[in-house]
This record gives structure tokens, sequence and C-alpha cells, in this order.
């Protein structure tokens, strides 16, 4: 663990946690014919009042594992455990009780709220479900609600299709707040919205945050806005953390090459700074989560992958700076990945690393027309 | 003459509530291998005024002048504009999985495509096809010639878009959100394909976006639109580092600042909400959400003209004083970047 989150109690704990679904072939006898490796071994900790982002490419398991930790799927391999109890196989009351502390915000704020129930009924549907209140005493924690997360009080009794996206998503806030839950994990809560309104929202996850001691699980592929919230990352590709650190010092120097590339794939809103920086393309796809590479996974499209990457899987592990990274070959504070040279053979999916300024490698065939 | 011109173009739908102003007054131009960035949010318009300029506008009640190599597309026959679409003027569409028919082979689409424009033999177009999916970073491209789009990922289903909008090097190339679907490290991928080729064969692109990393990575000129309206008109540069307009300036705060000094400031967002199309607030459609609002920006509506009579070339549309934007973009505005 880095060194700020030393001898604290996590909120939540994941041990080895491993998620598969099985691909079946048959129509009565269904057998296994395969696993997709969606989530492969994570042990992550998750502590009190922070914000921790999970960032990745789609496929990555990042979305699986806020399904995972909110008990919306079950695990196939290792525990999880909340506030220091052992909620890998709950059932029944004990699972509902938990429900209670952890509650989700979903990226779609069109399909994650019925369209056939008035706003005050999904808002309020948690306090029906745990019977906590009913009648006046329900509207009335409604109302203060939807006021906290800056709707108007007035529209309790309006249909979701009668808001915008922004004030949708608010909606998805106000019932996730409703059990005054410790955990709240946000998958993608910004993506589907405006950059105008998806400020607003940030802004609200934040006040909420410092009101109410919430703690974010918050995932994004959009890596400005996770460096925004975030107090840690959490960087995965294939199943698999691999890099964990500070928001800032992961932003500053990436350990890990993939955290390195992703980063600087992402396109700053600052034209001079965007043409002055080099930017690592990977090419190909993540490969199939079915068959993941050996060794290293990354290994297939890792600018410094050596033949050490192929053979052996590194562990997550203390680097010098004092985040964990997973690699062999971790990059050097100043190092250059747009200059580093695989010592491998890479098949298609070769790495190509361009700075913004070359163009000469297109593909050697003829142009389009041959006119 | 420009390639592309675009004359105060509306594009207006009736529908039971009233008229949907969609678009209201768009003129730009487009020099072969320029790039004109069209920003704005969902609603603004950006959208619509492309597929107006593709005679895709359907239902819209169209006016105004979009001159392409000194032809009007709006006066042509569809069989004229047929010729035109696609072989001049191609476009890439948001979402590539949509975009593709799912029932045939990814080659049969570019080959259609071809064939509709070009006599060449079925075995040429093919050909052609191999190639031009080589050429957009497929690998093996002689056996996924013949995959269905779901047997694509989102990356190379939006690279096969590509390679079908260049199949015949036209002269435009309209990307309506190439990358709103892609993960950053495909965009970056999909981004720097596009710049390639622009590169090899000079055509010009109109990119709409809402994301202003990627205006800032490739368009020349940047157009802002608000409410169906261009507010601003402006170079790159100028549009990031000194732009003249209020909802310009709002895009820019309400993202997370890229400077180090600024890491976990609070995000500033523009206030309230889009406006609706069918009844636009009188006056400077921008004025409600405003913070600089005063008395005569609710009365009239700006025009869209040069603030500095130095930089002719800089529109914006706004009733703030020269004086007045410059201090407030200098003093309150860029320190928050």
């Amino acid at each position: 663990m880095s060194a700020s989150t030393e001898g604290r109690e996590p909120l939540v704990r994941l041990t080895g946690v491993k998620k598969y679904f099985p691909i079946t072939q048959g129509i009565i006898f269904r057998r296994e014919v395969g696993r997709v490796h969606a989530v492969d071994g994570v042990d992550l900790e998750v502590f009190p009042g922070e914000t921790l982002g999970v960032v990745g490419e789609t496929g990555c398991g990042k979305s699986t594992l806020a399904r995972l930790v909110a008990r919306l799927l079950p695990v196939t391999e290792g525990s999880i455990e909340f506030d220091g109890q052992d909620i890998t196989d709950l059932k029944g009351n004990g699972l509902r009780a938990m429900r209670r502390e952890v509650q989700m915000i979903f990226q779609d704020p069109y399909s994650s709220l019925n369209p056939r129930k008035r706003v005050g009924a999904i808002i309020g549907d948690p306090f029906d479900i745990h019977g906590i209140a009913e009648g006046k005493e329900r509207k009335k924690r409604v109302q203060e609600l939807m006021e906290t997360v800056g709707l108007n009080p007035e529209h309790y009794n309006r249909f979701p299709a009668e808001f915008s996206g922004g004030q949708r998503q608010r909606i998805g806030v106000a019932r996730a707040l409703a059990l005054r839950p410790k955990l709240i994990i946000c998958d993608e809560p910004v993506s589907a919205l405006d950059v105008s309104i998806q400020a607003q929202v940030i802004n609200l996850l934040e006040d909420l945050q410092e009101e109410f001691h919430l703690t974010y699980v918050f995932i994004a592929h959009d890596l400005s806005v996770v460096r925004h919230v975030s107090d840690r990352v959490a960087v995965m590709y294939l199943g698999k953390v691999v890099e964990l650190a500070d928001a800032k010092r992961l932003y500053a120097e990436p350990k890990h090459p993939y955290s390195g590339a992703l980063l600087s794939a992402v396109p700053v809103p600052d034209p001079d700074k965007i043409h002055e920086r080099k930017r690592v393309i990977l090419l190909g796809d993540v490969p199939s989560p079915i068959d993941p590479p050996s060794g290293c996974r990354f290994h297939p499209r890792c600018p410094k992958a050596q033949q050490r990457c192929v053979d052996e899987e590194p562990p997550l592990e203390l680097k010098a700076s004092g985040d964990l990274a997973a690699c062999h070959f971790p990059l050097e504070p100043g190092e250059d990945l747009a200059d580093a040279k695989p010592g491998i053979e890479q098949d298609a999916a070769t790495v190509a690393v361009a700075g913004v300024t070359s163009g000469t490698d297109l593909a050697p065939d003829e142009p389009p027309h041959p006119a | 003459m420009a390639l592309l011109e675009v004359r105060d173009l509306r594009v207006h739908f009736e529908t039971d509530d009233g008229v949907v102003r969609a678009v209201d007054g768009v003129s730009f131009s487009l020099e072969p291998g320029q790039t004109l960035g069209i920003v704005g949010e969902s609603g603004s318009g950006k959208s619509v005024t492309n597929l107006a300029i593709m005679g895709l506008a359907r239902g819209g009640r169209i006016s105004g002048e979009v001159l392409f190599q000194g032809k009007d597309l709006l006066k042509m026959h569809t069989a004229e504009l047929r010729a035109i679409r696609g072989k001049q003027i191609a476009m890439i569409f948001q979402d590539p999985l949509s975009s593709l028919h799912p029932y045939y082979k990814v080659g049969a689409q570019i080959t259609e495509m071809i064939l509709a424009h070009e006599k060449v033999s079925k075995k040429d177009a093919h050909d052609r096809a191999v190639d031009l999916l080589r050429l957009v970073g497929i690998s093996r491209p002689e056996r996924r010639v013949d995959d269905y789009p779901h047997q694509f990922s989102g990356g190379m289903r939006q690279r096969a878009m590509i390679a079908m909008a260049l199949a015949l090097d036209p002269a435009v190339l309209i990307a309506d959100e190439p990358t709103t679907a892609l993960d950053v490290t495909v965009q970056a991928q999909v981004l720097d394909l596009i710049e390639r080729l622009q590169e090899e064969f000079g055509t010009a692109i109109i990119v709409i976006t809402h994301d202003l990393g990627v205006v800032a990575d490739m368009a020349d000129e940047v157009l802002v639109m608000y409410g169906g309206k261009p507010v601003e008109v402006t170079d790159r540069r100028t549009a990031y580092y000194g732009p003249h307009m209020p909802y310009t300036w709002g895009l820019l705060q309400s993202l997370p600042s890229t400077g180090a000094e600024h890491t976990g400031d609070r995000l500033l967002p523009i206030k309230g909400m889009p406006p609706s199309l069918i009844h636009l607030p009188s006056g400077c459609s921008f004025s409600p959400r405003c913070p600089y609002v005063f008395e005569l920006c609710t009365r009239e509506e700006p025009k869209l003209l040069p603030a500095d009579p130095q930089k002719p070339e800089h529109l914006s549309a706004c009733h703030l004083s020269l004086d007045d934007k410059e201090r407030i973009w200098q003093q309150e505005v860029a320190p928050t970047r």
C-alpha cells in the first residue's frame, strides 16, 4: 500500500477476487467449453472517505469488478470484506443489510430509471424495500433528497422522461443516497453527459462526499475526470490491476507501460501541450479474455516487452515511488516510452510508437486508388 | 473559390409543439486539406448542420446555400446528389455498429460503395476493399474482409467505416463524433489514422465533436455552436488561448484542468441547461446561463461579428465590449485553466 494509507482499516478489502463467466455449448447438456476471465485475481483495498478511481479499456473488467463489490454478481474465487465483515457469500437478510451500505450509480441515466415510475417512487423505492419510511414521512424524505441533489422537490410526481440527462443522473444519485450508504460505486456516472453538465454532476458528487462522508469507487474511461475526482487510481488491464497509485503521482509518473500509453493517448484540450508531447499509440486491440496471453498480459502490445514478460507473470508489487505496479521493467522517471523497443517478436498487434509528427508509416501498399 | 462553402444554412423542423430551429444561420467555408472543428453540446445543431450538407436532413425545411466546388447541393436533384455523396463528400458516423449493416460482410459493404460510383469489376472492387482495410491498419485484411461487423471490435468497425469513407478518395470528409464510442487508446489510433490520411490525400475534414481535446488535436479552425447558431468562429489557438464568447469560456472551464497546479480545484460548470430549440430565449440564446449577462443581452440578439477590428477572422456573437472580453478572459477565466 502507498504510504498515505498505511495503518488505516480499509472499508472494502478484495483478496484474490476472480470472476469467470462460463462459455457453454449444447442445448440440453450444457458443456463448458471456455471461460471469460473477466476479473482474474484482484487484490484491492478501499479506505473510508477516499475516492478510488478505476480506469482501463473496454473489457478490462472494471464494471464487473464494481458489480462484484456491490454483490450484484457472485464471485468465482477469492473474498470480499466490507467494513470488517466477509460478504463474499452473504445471503438473505445479511445481504439485504449490506446493500444498505453499498449503493451504485449507473452510466446511462436513460436505461437505469424505470420510465413508467414517477420520480418519487424511484427515489423512494429503497425506503419501501428496507421498510424505513412510508407515507408522509417517505415523501418528506424523498423531497429532502431531491433538494440535496439539486432537483426541484415539486417535481416529485414527474416521470423520468420529463427530465434532461443531467437531471436524470441526479435522480440516480438521490436514489443511491436514500439509504445513507457508506460506499457508492459510480460506474461511468458522467460519460453520457455533456461537458457543462458533467462538471455539475462531478461537483455534486464531491459536495455529497464531504457532507455525508462517502467513499467512492469511481469507474470511468475519461482519464481527466478520474484524475480530478480520485485520491488513488487503479489501472486495470484484462482482468488484472496493473498499477495502483496516488492519482497525482500516477499522472505525473506512470510506472507501468500500459498506464503510460493510456495517459499519453488522452487528448488534452490545449493545442500547444498536445502538440509538444509524444503520443504512444498501442496498435491492435485488447486480446481476448477467454484465452489471455501468458506471463504479463500486456506483453503482446507492450513497447518494453522482453522474453521474461512472456514467461513470467509480474506480481503487483511496491516500486521505488511507493506505488504498486505489476511490471518487470517499470518506467523510470523521465523515461520516454516512445523510444522503447520491444525485445521480442510481436505479431499483428505490434506496437507502433508514433510521435505526432511522424506521418510516414502508412501501409506500404498502393493508395486506395490505382488512379 | 472555397472547396465547400456553407452560407446562412437554416434547418427548421415543423413539429406539433412548434418549429424546432435546429440550425439557424450557419456559415463557414472549407479549403482542401483544412480541418474544421464544430463544437457544441447535444442539441446545438452540429450534427443536423452536416446532415443537411449531405442532403440527409429529411423532413426539415432547409434554406441557405451549400456550395460544393461552386455548385449548390441544396438545389440538386437526388441523382446528382447521389453522385457526389459518398464519392466527393464522405461521412463517418458516431456509432459504427449501427452504421454498418449487420447482415452483410464488411467487405461487401465497402465493395458496394465502390461499385455504386465506379465502373469496375466486382473482383477489382473486392481487391480494393482489401487494400483499404490494410490501409486503415486491420491485420490480415484478405481474411477479415469476409467477416461480419459483429466479428469486428469497436475500433476495427470504426476503422472499417473510415476505409469505406475513404474508398473513393473524397474531397471532403465529415466525421460526426468519430471517436466518442471508443476507448482512449483506440481513439488515438483512429485520430492518428485520419490525420495521416489527410496528409497523404489532402482531404478537407469537418470534425464534429463535444470533446475539446479532439478539437485541440485536429482542427485548424473552430466553430462553436449554441442553440442552433454559431457563436464563435476562430482559429484553433485563439479558441483555447483567447476566445471571446462566454459560452466558449464556460466549455473550457467545465473541463478538469490540464495544469498540474490546478488538479483537484473545483470545476466551474455552466449553470442551467441548454435551451429548447422551440422556445429560444429572447435576445442572446445563451443569456439565461451567462454569468456576464446585462440588459442588452436579453433584448437584442448579438450578431456574429469580429470583436477586434485587428482580427477580422475571429468572429463572436456577444454584446460584451472587446475590453470587457479581454479583461474577463485574462483575469477570471484564463487563470483557472
